[in-house]
């Protein structure tokens, strides 16, 4: 439950401030858990929704903008630059330490924003509807963020794959 | 041009989809969301644009190795306090 916590708020004492969160309302919460749901499924969604809180609060705060790991095209309309494919595939590449390592820092190094509607989509797989709900933003804020979200990930990937390393 | 997803991508005849049209709309033709039209003007573009055909490719690459590594990082980060948790919650429901 802290690597939850602590995936969505990249900050060790705020994710372990939102799961301190998340366990009091789970405690006051219970007797409203109706089982239809796994007990640890309801935990779950109960400490994305503590750090969804906290990073809502933390909005006030400007963060670094995605613009500059975002493709960039020319007056008509091709792309400024040439892209080639990585040497491994997938598989290849998820058997080695280095990259999922450096898969795990480039996620990171996203904004928040980005960064959010990703993990709940892709990892946590909430459907497009449920981030939407959950964030409080448009099914289509969603998939434009997921889609920069991914996009920028690949550009911080893509100097180190593209040579076949880490 | 600055198209954004949700908005239909053009159908130009003839005329071939920019790779900015391409890269924009990817979620929404991986997600199989685009009409037959808009899906057939895509595959003309990918057919004589490598350079598309490859951000297509590593974009895929790059969604399957975010899942699985966030992934494989919390089965090996197994939610000890959340285990206990529910053990303790269950034992006082009983």
């Amino acid at each position: 439950m802290l690597a939850v916590a602590r995936r969505m708020l990249r900050n060790d004492e705020e994710a372990r401030d939102a799961l301190q969160e998340a366990f009091l309302f789970a405690f006051r919460g219970l007797p409203r858990f109706e089982g239809q749901s796994r007990l640890s499924t309801w935990l779950h969604r109960i400490v994305v929704n503590a750090a969804l809180m906290r990073l809502r609060r933390r909005r006030a705060h400007p963060e670094e903008s995605i613009e500059p790991l975002l493709p960039t095209f020319l007056e008509d309309g091709h792309s400024t630059s040439s892209y080639t494919d990585w040497p491994e595939g997938a598989d290849r590449l998820l058997e080695r330490a280095e990259v999922r390592a450096r898969v795990r820092a480039s996620i990171d190094r996203l904004p928040a924003t980005f960064r959010t509607v990703l993990l709940l989509r892709d990892i946590e797989e909430l459907d497009t509807g449920e981030v939407a709900e959950a964030l409080g933003i448009s099914a289509n804020a969603v998939k434009i963020r997921l889609h920069r979200a991914r996009q920028a990930l690949r550009e911080l990937l893509d100097p180190h794959l593209r040579q076949g390393e880490a | 041009m600055k198209s954004r997803i949700g908005k239909t991508v053009r159908s130009r005849g003839e005329e071939l989809i920019t790779c900015e049209e391409v890269i924009t709309f990817l979620l929404d033709y991986l997600a199989q969301e685009l009409s037959s039209d808009e899906q057939r003007n895509f595959e003309r573009h990918l057919a004589i644009c490598p350079s598309c055909v490859a951000y297509l490719a590593t974009y895929e690459v790059t969604v399957r190795l975010g899942r699985e590594v966030l992934r494989q990082e919390l089965e090996a980060d197994p939610p000890q306090l959340g285990g206990d948790l529910v053990r303790a919650i269950l034992q006082a429901r009983t």
